[in-house]
Formats: structure tokens, C-alpha cells, sequence
């Protein structure tokens, strides 16, 4: 087992189960597993459906990229579909769903202004479950490749020789 | 005798570490005929195995074994197991530095005398200075091909060093240049030529930019003298009743413990680790560690003042496009108190990709104010500030009685307080590089804080007398004539430029000592 899979491992446990979720943020998340296997779908194996598009929801009014369609999202959260995870994200999103509903509100998804969805979250943001979720976002959402072209970033250049041939100084607006 | 070389064999140079300052040891030992064991506690890994994807080959490179962290230092609250980002593998991190090669300035080896009495600050003059440097200065400059020096050119500018260029001359600085650089800027047998292929954070996979990974430790195994056992983590260091150092304990691969002889052990396992195994090796004869009669090893732990200004501008920068360092600023490295602070800082060009401007433009934060700073990630320009921090005794390496690593080995624990020095020359520096990009008109700037800890220092510091440090002029210890600290942790002052030239260049001089005194019988 090299490194890397060893640090998914040990990510994925400490996302959910630790309260060191900070550091765990800083190693390679959930989603980021979910992103390997290409396939996304909205079908639910241990989430219920709810639970999984409140998720979805949660994950863009964290890092909300209006040019960035939900199925990077559902790529992002997709990990959190298991076994081992889920009675930690029922239990998050249904008290996301009860402060919600204390505001009047049907539910999370109830909740039309992103403001106002994003002062629930301000409301939970030092707590694991928020901080397991951000942190797993870091690298489950900016590190799908498939993303990096809506951001204009290039990703590796070696294959191509690099930019000495290829606009490594081409500004021209200086 | 020939590598390799028997456990039992009493007559090697046991180096730890195969970094800047451990590889270039090495390599220097070997040409000299001295019998060398490298004892690297990572893989092995070159060119042709770097990956340009930032997780991905921080997977494959960086040093994540258990540490903790403790101080006010926002990287504590930010990545509290992860305070630093250095590397484990042969080479250490000349596999991952940008490459900037820049000779102290002369008043930076006298910070004590310079700077005068700086409250809570433990200021020491170094033992020598930039005369004594200036040859072995030269040596490093060509062994690692640094541009702008021996008639070789300056590389050419990026976007983003375009970015800053335009800004620093708005601004009426003078000395900015793409620096000088341990990155090849014209072909010569062993080397290729920069190909701005950007990712020289994840290792160059062309070979332009100096690491001992590719060249040193080749060069010193080609001579038969020096053996290099990877994945082999040093435990302690044994010493005999006389007070001498006769080997090291190390676990191997397999995770078993193993114990080479020595005649002279060097400590090159970068500033956190290096103090670590010092105290780590307590004995009844040493109970506070080896070499720390004077109680500084672990203490002064430098990282100089860093942090970062990204811009987004209206139009495109792409700064992610060739040399991560691309140029430089050096108009504020002098030592003017007038700013508020001592000392000087550096400003150098910086880029990450998207996943790691996710990560590190600004740690934890979250929103649409966050989010819409990425969405400028094409239009961003990038700069890393280095400056000289103080010297803290309270800034130390320890062993955390608590948490240990994978071997059993109780895990060091890095606490770090800001002087507040470091705070003014930080609150200055993002003032100026907010200043600089404004007048090329940035739309938007972000100060960003310091990243893990890249330029680890200080914990085994030299000094003239024994009582203030732990190694005297050679690196050599104050207490055990055959004990050796061949890293950046025998750092006295951090000064102001990034330090792996100086690293070098103590690292060829003190094999110039090492060989010399061995052959004297003196060690």
C-alpha cells in the first residue's frame, strides 16, 4: 500500500469519526475516491435521497461556483455514501434540516435565499460534521480534473514540453 | 573498502539524511575517498517518477509522519499534524525548493551586532561571515548551475513575473530581476534546459533545477565510497563511555531496528528532525540529549516570516505557466528599522495550481467571498514573502510524551509564537505587495498566510561559545568532537534569503573540515 492510498484510508476515518477534522482536512477527502471512478448518479446506496441533495445543496453553499454544474457536487459528496458514513451524515443533515425547520422554514433545501441558508451554516461551522464536510470539499471538489478547465487551470504540461513553446510569457495587457 | 559497507564497519561517515545539506556532504566525502553510509528515511525517487499533480505528488513526496504542533503561528490552527512541507525521499527537499540561490548579505552573518537588542529575541552573531563564505560560496554557486553567476544567464520571465516586474517599477523598486537560480538556463551534459513547465514544487521532471536526488548522490556513488540505504529512519545515535558517538540505530524497511558503526556520524535530517533524534539519543551520560550541554538543541526554531499576496487582475495572468519562482524583488531585503522591524525580506514570484490555491489561499475560510476569489484563478498573480524572523528560545523542537510515530519513537512537537518582529515585517511586506499589484490594477488582493513551513532553522544552532549553541564554526558539536550537524537546523540567524546556497556551502566546507580532521587522526 503506497502513501497515498494509506492517507485515503486513514482521511476517510478521521473525516467522520475524529474530532481532528481540521487535520484531516489537509489530506486527500472523500470525494476525491468518489471522482476516480468517473460514473456519478443521484441513486443513493445508504443515504436517503433527501439526506443526499441536502448534502449536495450544503457542499455548494460552501465553495458556490455559479459556473460549476451540481454534478461536480454530487462527485464531491459522493464518497459519503457508505455504510460506514452514513449515520453521521443522516445525523448532520437532520439537525441542519431541525435549525432549519426552527426557523420556519420546511427544511434545509426549504430555505430559497443562499444567505440565509449560509447563516444555518455559520451556525454550525466550528462543529465536526461542518468541518469534515468543508475540509473533504477542499480536495473532493477542486481536485477533479474534469474541473480544473471551467477554472482556466491546465493541470500538468510535462506531456505537452511544458510552456517554453507554449505562452509561458505570452501576457499582453501590461 | 567499497560500498557497500559492513553494519559492523567502524571506519564510515554515517550521514542522516540525503538533503541539500546530507547529499552534498556525502558526495563531497566520496570524492575525497572518505567511506560514506546515507541513511535516508524516505524512497527514492527521480525525475522520470515526479508527478505534476499537486495531491498526487504530495502523496509521493511529502514528509506526513506524526507531528504536532503547538504557539499561536496560524499553521498550528490551519494544519495542526502538518507544520511543515518538506520532503522524504533521497534528495530531501532539493527535490521540492523552487531554487532561488541567494548569498546572505555581509550584516546578516552579525544579526546581534547589527540589529542591536531586540526584546525576546535570542540574536547570536554567526562564528563566521561573508568573507570566510564567499569561497565555498562559489563552489555551491557552480556546482548547482545558479543563473546570473559564473557568465551563466538569467532565465526568462514568465507571465507572472511580468505581473510583478511591471508592479515593482510602478512602485520605483531597482532590484528585480528572475533572480538567480539553481535552474539550468542553457544546456550543459548532465542537465536540461528550464523547459517553463511550471510544478517545480513536485520535483523537475526535466532535471533543470538542482537537486542532490539526480546529482550529488550519483556522483558520490559513482565513486564506490559512498552507500545510500533508503527507507531506513535513524532512531538514536550511540555513543561509547568516552563521550564519542560509535553509531546509529535505524529501523529499515521492514521496520526493523538496525545498527551501522560509525567513526563520525552527521545530522542532515532538516530542522525538525535532526534536534528530534538528538534528544531522542538521551543517556545516563547525556540524559538531555547528545551535544545539548548548552540546552539549545530543539530551541531558536526559525521559519522565516513568510506569507503571500495573490492579485486578480481583469485579464488573464495564468501564473501556474513556467518557473514557480520566477523572479524577484530585492529592494526591501536591506535592514532599514525605519520599516518598523529589523531585518529585510525577499519578494519572489510563487504560483500554485487550482487544487492548492484551494487549500492554502486562505485555510478554512468558506462562502462566496471564498469562492469567488477562486473564480479569478486564471486572472491571478502570485508572490511569497521571505523575510528574517527571530531567533526564540521559546520556538522549539520537543518530544511529545504523548503522540509517536509508526516506529514507537515519540513525535516532535513544533511550537511557534510570531515576535513581534515577524508580525510587522509580515503587516509591511502584504502592505507593499498589495501596493505593487494595486498598480497594475489588481481588482482584488489577498494576504495570505503562511503555508506550512518550507525553510525549517535554528535548532541546532552555531555558535563561538559552547554555552550559546550547539555546533561551533565547523557544524561540528560542542560537545562531541565526532558528532556532525550538516543541515539548516546549525543555522545561528535565518537572515533573509532563502536558504539552501548557504546550506550548500556549509555542507562542502564542512567536508572539507570532516576529511582533513580524519585524516589528522583528530576524529
Amino acid at each position: 500500500m503506497n502513501t497515498l492510498e494509506r492517507n485515503r484510508g486513514l482521511t476517510r476515518r478521521m473525516l467522520l469519526s475524529r474530532a481532528s477534522a481540521l487535520g484531516a482536512s489537509f489530506v486527500v477527502g472523500a470525494g476525491f475516491i468518489a471522482a476516480a471512478d468517473a460514473a456519478w448518479a443521484t441513486e443513493t446506496q445508504h443515504l436517503s435521497p433527501e439526506t443526499f441533495a441536502t448534502l449536495v445543496q450544503m457542499a455548494r453553499d460552501i465553495y458556490p461556483h455559479d459556473h460549476v454544474s451540481d454534478e461536480f457536487y454530487v462527485i464531491a459528496v459522493k464518497g459519503y455514501d457508505t455504510a460506514e458514513a452514513a449515520a453521521d451524515i443522516e445525523a448532520g443533515i437532520a439537525a441542519l434540516d431541525g435549525a432549519a425547520r426552527g426557523r420556519g422554514y420546511a427544511g434545509y433545501l426549504g430555505v430559497a435565499w443562499e444567505r440565509d441558508r449560509v447563516e444555518l451554516l455559520r451556525a454550525i461551522e466550528e462543529s465536526v460534521f461542518f468541518q469534515s464536510i468543508r475540509g473533504g470539499l477542499v480536495t473532493g471538489l477542486y481536485n477533479q480534473k474534469a474541473l480544473w478547465p471551467l477554472f482556466g487551470y491546465e493541470g500538468e504540461s510535462f506531456s505537452h514540453g511544458g510552456y517554453i513553446n507554449r505562452g509561458f510569457d505570452d501576457i499582453n495587457w501590461l | 573498502m567499497s560500498a557497500p559497507f559492513d553494519h559492523s564497519d567502524d571506519s564510515v561517515v554515517v550521514i542522516i539524511g540525503t538533503g541539500a545539506g546530507g547529499g552534498v556532504l556525502a558526495n563531497e566525502l566520496a570524492q575525497k575517498g572518505v567511506s560514506v553510509v546515507s541513511l535516508e528515511a524516505g524512497g527514492r525517487y527521480l525525475p522520470e517518477d515526479y508527478i505534476n499533480d499537486e495531491w498526487e505528488s504530495f502523496g509521493q513526496l511529502a514528509w506526513t509522519d506524526a507531528r504536532t504542533t503547538s504557539g499561536d503561528w496560524r499553521v498550528a490552527r490551519d494544519f495542526p499534524g502538518l507544520p511543515t512541507w518538506i520532503v522524504k525521499a533521497v534528495g530531501g527537499s532539493s527535490v521540492h525548493w523552487a531554487g532561488a540561490s541567494l548569498r546572505f548579505q555581509d550584516h546578516e552573518w552579525k544579526a546581534a551586532t547589527t540589529y542591536g537588542d531586540v526584546p525576546g529575541a535570542n540574536l547570536l552573531d554567526w562564528p563566521i561571515d561573508g568573507a570566510e563564505m564567499a569561497p565555498w560560496y562559489d563552489k555551491a554557486e557552480k556546482k548547482l548551475g545558479v543563473t546570473r553567476t559564473n557568465g551563466w544567464p538569467g532565465l526568462p520571465g514568465n507571465n507572472n513575473f511580468k505581473v510583478m516586474e511591471a508592479g515593482a517599477k510602478a512602485l520605483g523598486y531597482t532590484e528585480v530581476s528572475t533572480g538567480r537560480m539553481a535552474i539550468m538556463s542553457h544546456e550543459d551534459g548532465d542537465r536540461t534546459m528550464c523547459q517553463q513547465t511550471g510544478f517545480c514544487f513536485q520535483g523537475c521532471k526535466w532535471g533543470a533545477k538542482w537537486s542532490s536526488a539526480y546529482t550529488d548522490i550519483e556522483q558520490g556513488e559513482a565513486t564506490g565510497n559512498l552507500e545510500v540505504r533508503i527507507k531506513c529512519h535513524a532512531a538514536r545515535i550511540l555513543h561509547d563511555d568516552s563521550g564519542k558517538v560509535t553509531g546509529v540505530e535505524y529501523f529499515d524497511e521492514n521496520g526493523d531496528l538496525q545498527m551501522q558503526a560509525a567513526r563520525v556520524v552527521c545530522v542532515a535530517g532538516n530542522s525538525i528532525e535532526s534536534p528530534r533524534l538528538l534528544l531522542n539519543s538521551a543517556s545516563p551520560m547525556f540524559p538531555d540529549g547528545l551535544a545539548n550541554s548548552s540546552g539549545q538543541v530543539g530551541r531558536n526554531y526559525m521559519r522565516h516570516t513568510t506569507g503571500s499576496v495573490y492579485a486578480v487582475f481583469d485579464k488573464p495572468v495564468r501564473m501556474w505557466r513556467g518557473t514557480t519562482m520566477a523572479g524577484i524583488i530585492q529592494d526591501e531585503a536591506r535592514h532599514d528599522p525605519s520599516r518598523g522591524f529589523v531585518g529585510g525580506f525577499e519578494m519572489e514570484t510563487v504560483s500554485v495550481g487550482l487544487p492548492f490555491a484551494a487549500a492554502f489561499l486562505d485555510p478554512g475560510a468558506w462562502g462566496r467571498e471564498f469562492a469567488t476569489a477562486l473564480d479569478g484563478y486564471e486572472n491571478m498573480a502570485g508572490m511569497w514573502i521571505v523575510g528574517e524572523d527571530m531567533p526564540q528560545e521559546t520556538n522549539r523542537i520537543t518530544l511529545n510524551a504523548e503522540v509517536r510515530d509508526q516506529f514507537g519513537l515519540p513525535a516532535p512537537d513544533v511550537h511557534f509564537d510570531d515576535h513581534p518582529n515577524d508580525i510587522a515585517m509580515r503587516n509591511y511586506a502584504y502592505e507593499r505587495g498589495a501596493a505593487l499589484y494595486d498598480a497594475v490594477g489588481a481588482t482584488r488582493v489577498f494576504p495570505t498566510p503562511p503555508y506550512p513551513s518550507t525553510h525549517n532553522l535554528g535548532t541546532n544552532r552555531m555558535s563561538e561559545n559552547p554555552r550559546d549553541g550547539v555546533v561551533n564554526k565547523h557544524g561540528q558539536s560542542h560537545d562531541i568532537a565526532n558528532l556532525f550537524v550538516s543541515d539548516g537546523s546549525q543555522f545561528t540567524t535565518g537572515a533573509s534569503e532563502n536558504p539552501t546556497l548557504t546550506i550548500v556551502a556549509l555542507a562542502i566546507r564542512q567536508a572539507e573540515f570532516i576529511s582533513g580532521a580524519m585524516n589528522r587522526g583528530e576524529i
